[in-house]
């Protein structure tokens, strides 16, 4: 298991949106998270990518308890991740953007910032090997265009090229299809099936069961801060209590 | 001759503080108003040392701008957690704060009668005696402060201040550090202002509180904003702007007085026009009014 968690649990304000989640993910697949608003899927993500700190329980990955580090270092280790909402350096063309993210592989995890990479060579490495990825989830012909004029989908896509760029093990992908168009949706799903042969994790939140039906390997329904279910899709999305009471 | 080499002098030193703030507030998105004070702190640690330290010019502004980097990272912490306008409130309490230590610490800093009798820089057998060895002094050390200033932003260094200029959320997801990069970009800020501070008090051989005023920063702020934030040679064309105008106005016939309040004006005009007109001043890059998600 490449990452597992034991008892997380996490209260916001009274509300308490992660309760004793204990889970474990092995270091290949794609697994499908689902759940109504506000079941802890993206505070679960939080928790993992040390955006948020845990109360109570240990997130291990790769053998080391890495509760409380603080998101560049847990980055840094091979855990990455998207957004919910799009986050990018919209002012940087799509390529910087992906460069950006390729370069940050392998910075330092200490305090002070990798200074050291001022050192390295210029980008044409990184250009190539961007124009590699971009070409592969379809953005090859818009690396010089700005993050910002993208179309809302490409951006999602984009979130997802940057996740990619950095060679992690683990991707954590928040809602990767939600609020684009029918075709775009289409790609993106493309793009997540074709994921499984880069030997990674990737754990996707998503509301749509759909797109979770299709792509994942395994599936976590979550309510109300607990996980209620887990298995393959083709059994937990049929099971009738499941399917009334979250997924109808 | 010697009014038009005082005035590039000046000239020199503003675009070392406005290229200074500039990859602070113009790069990574943080605005500070203490750049004055870490002027000052130049300022002062030189007229304190000189007499004092041995080893020449070059070993004292050393020692200042290192005293004055200290002084960043600790102002560069709090970005850590504010943000945007925020963070400007809080350096200008910083400037605030060191503007009332500038007056009130009478026995060290001379209070508001100032420090008199700094002596001339010695580097070597080289003495600076007359306006134009103070003005090669000053153009080698806007030469190396723009220089350390493009190597810094050119490459991947650049493209991380940027990033965390828009959003830092996204930049720390990809594994940056940006809390050591903000500390540090602070740092290196307040030790290139420290340079500055340290060739006008040679240059005047005296220095006051006035000198390293909150309107001092404004005026710092201003030159970015006009010359462009982000660029590097945007706020030098935006210093040499803001020295040369009101210098000019003495040429047709507006006593010092009037030129000095004139001054302020122009300033301020320049913040509300361009914030208005053109956010991103006359060759920058970004818009200075752009916050931060």
């Amino acid at each position: 298991m490449i990452l597992e968690c034991i008892g997380l649990s996490r209260r916001f304000d009274g509300v308490q949106a992660l309760v004793d989640v204990s889970m474990a993910f092995r270091s290949v697949g794609l697994v499908g998270v689902l759940g109504p608003n506000g079941a802890g899927k993206t505070t679960l993500l939080n928790v993992l990518t040390g955006f948020l700190e845990p109360e109570a329980g240990r997130v291990v990955f790769a053998g080391s308890d890495i509760a409380g580090l603080s998101p560049h270092k847990i980055a840094a280790l091979g855990i990455r991740r998207t957004f919910q909402d799009v986050r990018l350096i919209r002012e940087m063309t799509v390529m910087e953007n992906v460069i950006l993210a390729g370069e940050a592989v392998g910075v330092s995890q200490g305090y002070w910032p990798d200074w050291s990479a001022w050192f390295r060579p210029r980008v044409s490495k990184g250009r190539q090997d961007g124009q590699c990825m971009l070409e592969g989830i379809g953005l090859g012909d818009l690396g010089g265009e700005r993050a910002g004029r993208l179309s809302y989908g490409q951006q999602k896509l984009l979130t997802l090229g940057c996740c990619l760029a950095g060679n992690s093990r683990v991707l954590l992908l928040d809602e990767p299809v939600s609020g684009v168009d029918p075709v775009m949706k289409e790609h993106i799903i493309d793009v997540l099936s074709r994921l499984r042969d880069l030997d990674k994790l990737v754990v996707f939140v998503e509301h749509d069961t759909d797109t979770v039906r299709r792509v994942a390997d395994s599936v976590i329904i979550m309510d109300e801060g607990r996980i209620i279910a887990a298995g393959p899709p083709a059994v937990v999305l049929n099971r009738p209590d499941i399917v009334e009471a979250y997924l109808a | 001759m010697d009014y038009l080499l005082h005035v590039l002098i000046l000239i020199g030193i503003y675009i070392i503080l406005a290229v200074s703030l500039d990859l602070m507030a113009g790069y990574a998105g943080m605005l500070s108003l203490a750049q004055a004070a870490f002027f000052g702190i130049g300022a002062y640690s030189f007229a304190l040392m000189s007499n004092r330290v041995a080893g020449g010019f070059l070993v004292v502004i050393g020692c200042a701008a290192a005293f004055s980097g200290m002084v960043g990272a600790c102002v560069g912490y709090p970005s850590l957690r504010i943000r945007t306008e925020y963070f400007a409130i809080t350096t200008l309490g910083v400037q605030v704060v060191l503007s009332s230590l500038f007056n009130n610490c009478v026995s060290l800093t001379g209070g508001p009668m100032g420090m008199t009798n700094i002596p001339a820089p010695i580097i070597g057998r080289w003495v600076a005696s007359s306006k134009l060895s103070y003005l090669i002094l000053t153009a080698v050390a806007v030469g190396l402060v723009i220089a350390v200033s493009r190597l810094l932003v050119c490459r991947y260094t650049g493209r991380v201040l940027r990033a965390i200029r828009e959003d830092e959320v996204f930049t720390e997801s990809l594994g940056i550090n940006v809390a050591g990069y903000k500390i540090t970009i602070s740092a290196i800020s307040a030790s290139m202002a420290a340079v500055a501070g340290c060739i006008y008090a040679a240059y005047f051989s005296f220095i006051d509180p006035s000198s390293f005023s909150l309107t001092e920063s404004v005026a710092i702020v201003s030159a970015v904003i006009l010359g462009g934030a982000g660029s590097v040679f945007g706020p030098a064309l935006g210093a040499a702007l803001l020295i040369s105008i009101p210098e000019a106005l003495r040429f047709v016939g507006l006593t010092t007085a009037t030129v000095a309040n004139l001054r302020q004006i122009l300033y301020g005009s320049v913040l509300v026009i361009l914030m208005l007109v053109r956010p991103r001043g006359l060759v920058g890059q970004f818009d200075f009014g752009r916050k931060a998600r």
